[in-house]
């Protein structure tokens, strides 16, 4: 680590986690999160009025945590990054106010970054400098993308996405169905390692025929699989038989993993990347990680996942796109800085 | 240096005043419900810079609470417990219905009332003023349907939004903004209106500088309770 390098402390507030980061270059220093995912587990999903209140109160707390891990003052700190947008509007709100307190206090610069591009850029911390050139799949509770990334500083292509639900948001609904705790993804995960089969049952391939490929080549939907694992199941209870609980989530999650990487590794082949990019909650999936890895090799094409928990949303990966911002040289946001809930892919800062 | 500022209502409001004399140094007041969090920080610094004071020589904070139907409310309220974080200085918190309270010269006990949404209003009950300025808060804040409390605000003057959009219901007179009420009380204290819609935070500095307004910590006063609708449980998807 260079000492040279500028502090960049990052704030992620656009959904349940409100995340605090800082990072010099390419080097994690600290990444505290509070998370109000207990308030909302008992709803089955989030509530923004719950996750915008939970903001506030852990705002300061979260911030003074990441200085003491760090071991800086935040005078130290040189520029401050803050997810901008796309997010829940309350939420985003807090922490683009928090972030501008602290530019105003510390007289730094402020950049409102992308939240998609900060899932891309978190990579940086784990592996370095990013490739010239990258598929990158961001897969979560709240997207489901497929994009084309030559430099992050720049701005990101998209290539395709979720036509209906996110995959993790079919984790949570499937989770649901099968009598698992919210957020589903975890469970789901720990259910089809425990002797799950595979293979037990076929679930549907969503957007895979080739009919659909020839509209919908990069985008993806998992409503059908939901509503087939949830038809299978009830029709099961119905007649009174068990569950399988463990072979319904290793089937489901086939299904899905199958999709993913399928969709990935022909995005990489039809733009001619050697490089595959896996972020969003649903990449810390242990089934994905395993396909992608296996299938990425056999293709040729190297892949980068973070350790899952810089795959969540956190504010490590916001400072770590600040990091990159400052490094190219880009102006800073004004103080005016808009929460921008539906901040469009393109935009990477704002 | 004291910085105060209010976004509990529909204005963003900023004032810098001096900690021992109460003078206001410099203020801003912007009506954009729907913009606080893009209005505040740059009001901050161009009040701060018109008056020729750097961040670094405040020595206070105070935000108003709330009770505020928008989101806007947490933009003040966070920005304040940052920036007094990070500068290490004090944080105080003053209920919003108190700053508005304060800011009706009548010589009278006020009713204030502000917009909640949802057609209800916020609202408290306050004395006549005191030799210093201050009124003493008799009950709330509160949140209710302006017809289910109009009978506890009758005849008071009503100062705050509430009385521009339940005018009417709470017995106000026509003037509507006015601190008037059926009581016909505005014509005790002159014929001109008292207009008195948003809360103020030059009135929040100096009245915190001379105590003559209560400080909290500065934690928000919601009122209400987050909407939520509690899931279901499975919805059958077979057909029926
Ligand atoms: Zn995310």
């Amino acid at each position: 680590m260079s000492e040279n390098e500028p502090l960049i402390l990052g704030i992620e507030t656009s959904c349940d986690e409100t995340g605090v980061g800082l990072v010099r270059g390419h080097t994690l220093l600290a990444d505290a999160i509070a998370s109000s995912v207990d308030e909302h587990a008992r709803f089955g999903g989030v509530v923004p009025e719950v996750a915008s209140r939970a903001h506030l109160e852990a705002m300061v707390p979260t911030i003074r945590r990441a200085c003491e891990t760090a071991g800086v003052k935040p005078s130290d700190v040189d520029a401050i990054a803050v997810t901008s947008g796309p997010g829940l509007a309350g939420a985003l709100l807090v922490g683009v106010a928090a972030a501008k307190g602290l530019a105003l206090s510390l007289d730094k610069p402020l950049y409102g970054v992308n939240h998609l591009a900060a899932h891309v850029a978190v990579d940086t911390l784990e592996h370095g400098e990013l490739p010239k050139g990258a598929v990158a799949m961001l897969v979560s509770g709240g997207h489901s993308s497929l994009l084309a990334v030559e430099d992050i500083t720049e701005g990101v292509e998209p290539m395709g996405s979720t036509i209906d639900d996110a995959a993790g948001e079919a984790f949570d609904k499937v989770a649901r169905v099968l009598g698992l705790p919210f957020p589903g993804g975890p469970y789901v995960d720990k259910a089809a390692r425990d002797g799950g089969d595979r293979a037990y049952v076929t679930f549907p391939r969503g957007l895979t025929s080739q009919r659909d490929l020839e509209r919908h080549r990069f985008d993806f939907s998992f409503s059908g699989l939901k509503t087939a694992v949830a038809r299978w199941v009830e029709a099961k209870r119905r007649d009174g038989e068990d569950v399988p609980v463990n072979h319904v989530a290793a089937a489901f999650q086939e299904a899905v993993c199958d999709v993913l990487t399928r969709k990935a590794i022909d995005a990489c082949k039809d733009r001619g990347y050697e490089h595959l990019l896996i972020g969003g909650g649903v990449a810390a999936n242990s089934r994905l990680r395993q396909m992608a890895e296996e299938r990425c090799a056999a293709a040729g094409i190297a892949v980068r996942v973070p350790r899952p928990g810089l795959c969540t949303d956190n504010g490590a990966m916001v400072a770590a796109l600040g990091s990159e911002l400052v490094r190219a040289g880009k102006t800073p946001s004004p103080l005016g800085l808009p929460a921008d809930s539906s901040m469009p892919i393109t935009t990477v800062l704002n | 240096m004291l910085l105060a500022f209010d976004t509990s209502s529909a204005a963003v409001t900023v004032a810098l005043a001096d900690p021992v004399s109460g003078n206001v140094l410099g203020s801003s007041t912007t009506v954009d419900a729907l913009r606080h969090g893009e209005l505040l920080a740059p009001a901050i610094a161009e009040v701060l810079a018109t008056a020729g004071v750097g961040v670094k020589e405040l020595t206070k904070i105070a935000v108003g609470t709330g009770p505020g139907p928008f989101t806007g409310l947490r933009v003040g309220l966070v920005t304040a417990r940052t920036m007094a974080d990070v500068l290490g200085i004090e944080v105080v918190g003053v209920c919003s219905l108190d700053i508005l309270a304060k800011q009706s010269s009548l010589a009278l006990p006020v009713a204030v009332a502000t917009d909640a949404r949802r057609k209800e209003i916020y609202w408290a009950l306050y004395d006549g003023p005191a030799a210093d300025g201050s009124r003493r808060r008799l009950e709330g804040p509160a949140v209710d349907k302006p017809a289910e409390v109009a009978h506890v605000l009758a005849g008071l003057p009503v100062i705050g939004r509430g009385a521009v959009l339940y005018g009417e219901v709470l017995g106000a007179t026509a003037t509507g903004a006015s601190a008037g009420s059926a009581a016909g009380t505005i014509g005790a204290v002159g014929d001109e209106p008292e207009v008195v819609e948003y809360p103020s935070a030059e009135v929040l500095a100096t009245g915190v500088v001379t105590g003559t307004l209560q400080v909290t910590a500065p934690d928000p006063l919601y009122l209400r309770r987050p909407d939520v609708t509690m899931s279901g449980g499975p919805k059958s998807v077979l057909p029926k």
